[in-house]
């Protein structure tokens, strides 16, 4: 038990920063007209593609001649830069389309 | 050593511009520049990442040359799957890009686990945080495959024996190895087996829900693998991790409750699988007395082109038919005859919430002319026909009127309060829902079977000549 709280109490400006985002995430979000619905997940999806930023920390620790770490690592670079890049080039198609409006009225 | 702060500080811009973005994005004026300004944040975490990081470790640091091949690599497929991608088959593409991400968290938490000492007794910390990441992470990879293999019409929705008490289960003995790794022996083969049987939960976990609840899904496996990348940012106290995968995750969240409740369901009975499983009694309706009244093209055409106002109802069926451009021809064609033609967007029409009106916008459907639930109902009863697209579980009055069905409760498009309901279908198939629609049988419905596209294209050409 003591050993949870002390992890807790060495973790603490991280803890207060997760409840906040958290929030912050629930604010951000409540009132999105259903129109922006995809969209909004598909861009969403893109953001938690930083996930890529672990993978390339991960990367830079692993001694080069770890093969096991570096083709697991490789592969999630690969993986994470899909989600990312993917995500937002997606995002991006399907918003495309909605800004033809003010063109066409 | 003046790349720490600078590195910091970009953590924070990229932060910032990922609440912006997500922001942004939930306004139309604003949501495309709000998608850009997130992936530039994005960029800038990547190359701050690449170039500074060493400032925060005095050790060498190794593989750049992997690293950069693994960047580049994934950006072209990445440019490629999506620009490639059709508009029809976006929300499996989401799917798929989700389940990567998942992935990339699971393996960096097999990758720390490796180089994480083996804690000899009590509480440890960065254990739970790699456990967690591992288990989200899986479940949100194996998940997002299953549903992307779903919406591609690879996979069919089956429901195991004894699958619900299975799942239990499953994660029943998931929480089990992770507190007897928390606070007994952290064995490897625990680890692996947990990794195991995390795949193999994501994989149970999606299998029995049925299509209509395939965009909670989705929506919910999103927030997954932003908390997966949240667990990550927490494991290095990296703030841009942090900020992006929580963000995702609360509003991964909030979003799956905005589609549950748009269906009047609870997330938990989406997620026990009521839809597959009570929709069982379907399709002996069709074979009673009950007859289906057919509509030629040409008097579809002269009832269209002298009605004062048309409703259109959009389904999956018109993304599968890419029947869109089409049907906007159609929508003009009417209008230049002084018809007033609007379309009724049901928030759960098509396989993800707003499906419909990506496909509408597509085609340059004028955004008034999209009408949500709420604001078409009460004007149903005044419209004089009501032509229905491919869509059939969300016009189903068995929502209001059977209390017997899956789908009861559930709101609809109360077209059955029109003067006549059009309904442009392949067959007498039911719903993807599996539900027959008592609709179909009633005195005031017209059928006009065939491909959405097909039809639509006759009808248009028969419309230029009335």
């Amino acid at each position: 038990m003591e050993q949870i709280l002390l992890y807790l109490s060495a973790n603490m400006e991280m803890i207060y920063f997760l409840l906040l985002a958290i929030l912050l995430g629930v604010e951000v979000i409540s009132n999105v007209p259903a129109i922006l619905h995809t969209p909004l997940m598909s861009g969403a999806n893109a953001i938690h593609g930083v996930v890529v930023v672990g993978a390339i920390i991960v990367m830079l620790h692993a001694s080069p001649d770890n093969y096991a770490a570096l083709s697991i690592g490789f592969l999630a670079v690969v993986m994470g830069m899909l989600n990312v890049v993917g995500g937002f080039v997606v995002t991006d198609r399907m918003l495309e389309m909605f800004k033809k409006k003010p063109k066409k009225s | 050593m003046m790349s720490l702060p600078i590195l910091e500080i970009t953590y924070l811009v990229a932060s910032l511009t990922f609440v912006i973005g997500l922001k942004m994005l939930s306004h139309p004026d604003s949501a495309r520049r709000g998608n850009l300004i997130a992936a530039a944040g994005m960029l800038l975490a990547i190359l701050a990442t690449l170039f500074l990081y060493q400032s925060y470790d005095p050790n060498k640091l190794f593989n750049y040359g992997l690293i950069l091949l693994g960047l580049a690599l994934g950006t072209l497929i990445g440019t490629v799957m999506a620009k490639r991608v059709q508009m029809t088959a976006m929300p499996q593409m989401v799917s798929f890009f989700n389940g990567m991400g998942g992935a990339c968290a699971a393996l960096i938490a097999i990758i720390e686990y490796q180089q994480h000492p083996i804690a000899t007794a009590g509480f440890d910390g960065a254990l739970l945080v790699m456990l967690l990441g591992l288990v989200i992470g899986s479940v949100s990879f194996s998940g997002s495959m299953i549903a992307y293999g779903k919406l591609e019409g690879k996979i069919k929705d089956k429901t195991l024996p004894f699958n619900q008490a299975g799942n239990m289960m499953l994660l029943l003995v998931i929480v089990g190895l992770i507190i007897y790794q928390l606070f007994g022996t952290a064995y490897p083969v625990l680890f692996y087996g947990l990794f195991v049987i995390a795949l193999v939960y994501g994989v149970l976990f999606v299998m029995p829900i049925g299509g209509a609840d395939m965009p909670v899904v989705i929506s919910l496996l999103n927030s997954f693998t932003g908390m997966a990348a949240a667990f990550g940012g927490f494991l290095y106290g990296n703030k841009a991790m942090l900020t992006g995968g929580i963000l995702v995750g609360s509003a991964g969240t909030i979003l799956t409750i905005l589609m549950c409740k748009a269906m009047n369901r609870s997330l938990t009975n989406v997620l026990l699988g009521a839809f597959g499983s009570a929709g069982g009694g379907g399709g002996k309706a069709a074979e009673g007395d009950q007859t289906v009244r057919e509509i030629s093209i040409p008097d579809m055409a002269v009832l269209l082109s002298y009605s004062q106002n048309i409703v259109i109802v959009p389904g999956y069926g018109l993304a599968v038919a890419q029947a869109q451009h089409i049907c906007h021809q159609l929508e003009k064609l009417l209008e230049e005859k002084g018809v007033e033609v609007n379309y009724a967007i049901h928030p759960v029409a098509g396989r993800m919430p707003g499906h419909m009106n990506v496909l509408l916008a597509e085609a340059d459907v004028p955004y008034e002319r999209m009408q949500e639930m709420d604001d078409i109902n009460p004007r149903l009863a005044n419209t004089d026909v009501v032509v229905v697209i491919g869509a059939n579980d969300v016009v189903n009055p068995a929502a209001k009127n059977d209390s017997t069905s899956p789908i009861y409760g559930m709101p609809i498009l109360e077209v059955d309060k029109a003067k006549t309901v059009v309904i442009l279908k392949r067959g007498m198939a039911a719903g993807y829902a599996g539900i027959e629609n008592e609709l179909f049988f009633y005195p005031k419905t017209r059928m006009l079977f065939g491909d959405a596209k097909d039809s639509l294209q006759k009808l248009a050409s028969e419309v230029k000549m009335v």
